[in-house]
């Protein structure tokens, strides 16, 4: 009995390592087949439809244009609250422009981009692969001889990988905008005037490092959606769990993967 | 007869995880036949049909479907085969985001180069086949159970397809609706000389619509033949099954005890 109760919570580390594993190499593999059908699909027979990746980025990406400046051109203002605040208790106001461009830039753009397109589109793939899974539609697509990864997950990472993006581009505007209409005041300058010191601020390697996250935050939130869809099981409340799931873990590895990147990137 | 069978599945077997599904399988359809599959809940039929499908692959025994075998094929012949099967899923399995007819139309779309007016009027005259000129526009979640089970029909006959299987053909449908389906059935099989699978549990259309029956029962074939045969056999398990009898249980004791005191294990 003893023996037991070292041996079962081992037996559990274990099988959830395996499964953990086994849950990479899958979403891995629906990365790769997806790669290899939108370039070479169309000699196979299984050719991605531009239709389906327009289709899917303005689902993940037009429509989600008013939330993402509404919340970042807020999250740009209150950026620009606390640093004048923090900044004024040593007289350093002027240093606020830079602060903010580069904690835009670099983080919070595409952090905050990142997170409403999770919320929004991963939990849209887990919903909709899932309930095609239980309800056999994925099984017919595969009797007509369409490959469901080709169908369902090649365009949705395709749009993904354009607009999350560009989606960024636009949250760093408007979150500027947003920080330049409280701060300017406070500095004494015109707006404009401190969109252009903002701009004379920042340097090319901010842009990209934001731009390099939301590539990665894009596969990692179609990638988990998608086979967190494809792994639904138990009929309607197995696609509430799944999207539930989808939503936590594409989350999660959004934020640790940007502390990563955060961290070798400025080293 | 000296044709080639459309379906040739030798020594089957299944496992899912301890438990043994299918247990030495041998089936074969031959060209123009309509074969059902009968068993009660649990036979094994599903798997075996998803084992003909393509959707599972066999680890012990072959699959050969119109000639290829499927663990061996290559990704365009496995193609080239889902070209010529059609597939009626038990709930239809009809893509929700489309209309009926762009539904029908699917599978013309992806595998043939026909302008969209050629396409349009070839998915319309397959719904006018199962009854259901008119409908293209309506989603499916408009439709009637049995509509949808006739839509998905016309959208696995829209390829003219050499092979047609059908997963429980009167499952949630009133008796009139499920006769006339089996009419349907008979009829493709005289208009287009197809081969079909039909997997069922109703006897009434079972005996109706099939030419040979091959009866599954606890992973094992009792027997192929014609219905005649079949509601003529002496096995007790089939007349069980032809007669709605509770089956016998018979208790092994050590297994009882090993069932209710056995560690959990998964």
């Amino acid at each position: 009995m003893a023996l037991d109760a070292i041996l079962k919570p081992i037996n559990r580390l274990g099988r959830g390592t395996a499964s953990a594993l086994a849950e990479l190499g899958y979403a891995g593999a629906i990365l790769v087949e997806s790669v290899y059908f939108a370039l070479v699909g169309w000699r196979h027979g299984q050719p991605v439809r531009p239709a389906a990746i327009v289709e899917q980025m303005r689902q993940v990406g037009i429509d989600a244009i008013p939330i993402v400046l509404l919340l970042s051109f807020t999250v740009g203002l209150m950026l620009g609250i606390q640093f004048v605040s923090a900044f004024s208790e040593f007289n350093a106001e002027s240093q606020v422009v830079m602060a903010v461009a580069k904690s835009v830039t670099r983080e919070f753009g595409a952090l905050i981009t990142g997170i409403l397109v999770a919320g929004r589109s991963g939990s849209a793939f887990a919903a909709r692969i899932g309930s095609m899974n239980v309800s056999q539609e994925v099984d017919a697509l595969y009797v007509i001889g369409i490959e469901p990864v080709r169908y369902l997950a090649a365009p949705a990472l395709v749009a993904m990988l354009v607009m999350l993006p560009t989606l960024t581009v636009l949250a760093n505007t408007a979150a500027i905008v947003g920080a330049a209409l409280y701060c300017a005041p406070v500095l004494e300058v015109s707006p404009v005037v401190y969109i252009i010191q903002t701009l004379h601020a920042l340097e090319m390697r901010d842009i990209w490092e934001g731009l390099s996250k939301s590539v990665v935050f894009a596969v990692i939130i179609t990638l988990v959606g998608i086979s967190t869809g494809f792994g639904v099981t138990g009929g309607a409340e197995g696609v509430g769990r799944a999207t539930t799931r989808a939503v936590v873990l594409s989350i999660t590895l959004l934020v640790v993967a940007d502390m990563v990147f955060s961290f070798f990137l400025n080293r | 007869m000296d044709a080639e069978p459309v379906i040739d599945v030798q020594r089957l077997n299944v496992w899912f995880g301890k438990r043994h599904i299918l247990h030495d399988v041998d089936f074969r359809v031959m060209p123009g036949e309509i074969r059902v599959i009968m068993g009660g809940s649990g036979s094994g039929k599903s798997t075996l049909l998803r084992h003909l499908l393509g959707l599972l692959k066999p680890r012990s025994g072959s699959v050969r479907i119109l000639g290829t075998d499927i663990a061996a094929a290559s990704s365009a012949e496995v193609l080239r085969l889902r070209r010529q099967m059609g597939v009626s899923f038990q709930g239809g399995a009809l893509f929700t985001s489309m209309t009926v007819g762009e539904n029908v139309a699917l599978p013309l779309r992806e595998h043939t180069d026909l302008d969209e007016n050629t396409v349009r009027i070839m998915s319309r005259l397959k719904l006018e086949v199962v009854n259901l000129g008119g409908f293209q526009d309506l989603m499916p979640s408009q439709l009637s159970g049995g509509m949808v089970k006739r839509a998905a029909l016309a959208r696995a006959i829209v390829m003219d397809p050499k092979l047609l299987f059908f997963d429980e053909p009167s499952a949630g449908l009133d008796p009139v609706v499920s006769a006339e389906l089996d009419e349907l059935i008979l009829q493709l099989r005289d208009a287009m000389r197809m081969s079909i699978i039909v997997v069922t549990h109703e006897l009434e259309s079972a005996f109706k619509i099939a030419d040979t029956i091959t009866v599954l029962d606890r992973g094992h074939i009792l027997m192929t033949g014609p219905v005649a045969a079949v509601r003529a056999s002496d096995n007790e398990r089939i007349q069980d099954l032809l007669n709605r009898r509770p089956r016998k249980v018979e208790v092994d004791t050590d297994e009882y005890l090993r069932r209710l005191t056995e560690a959990e294990v998964d």
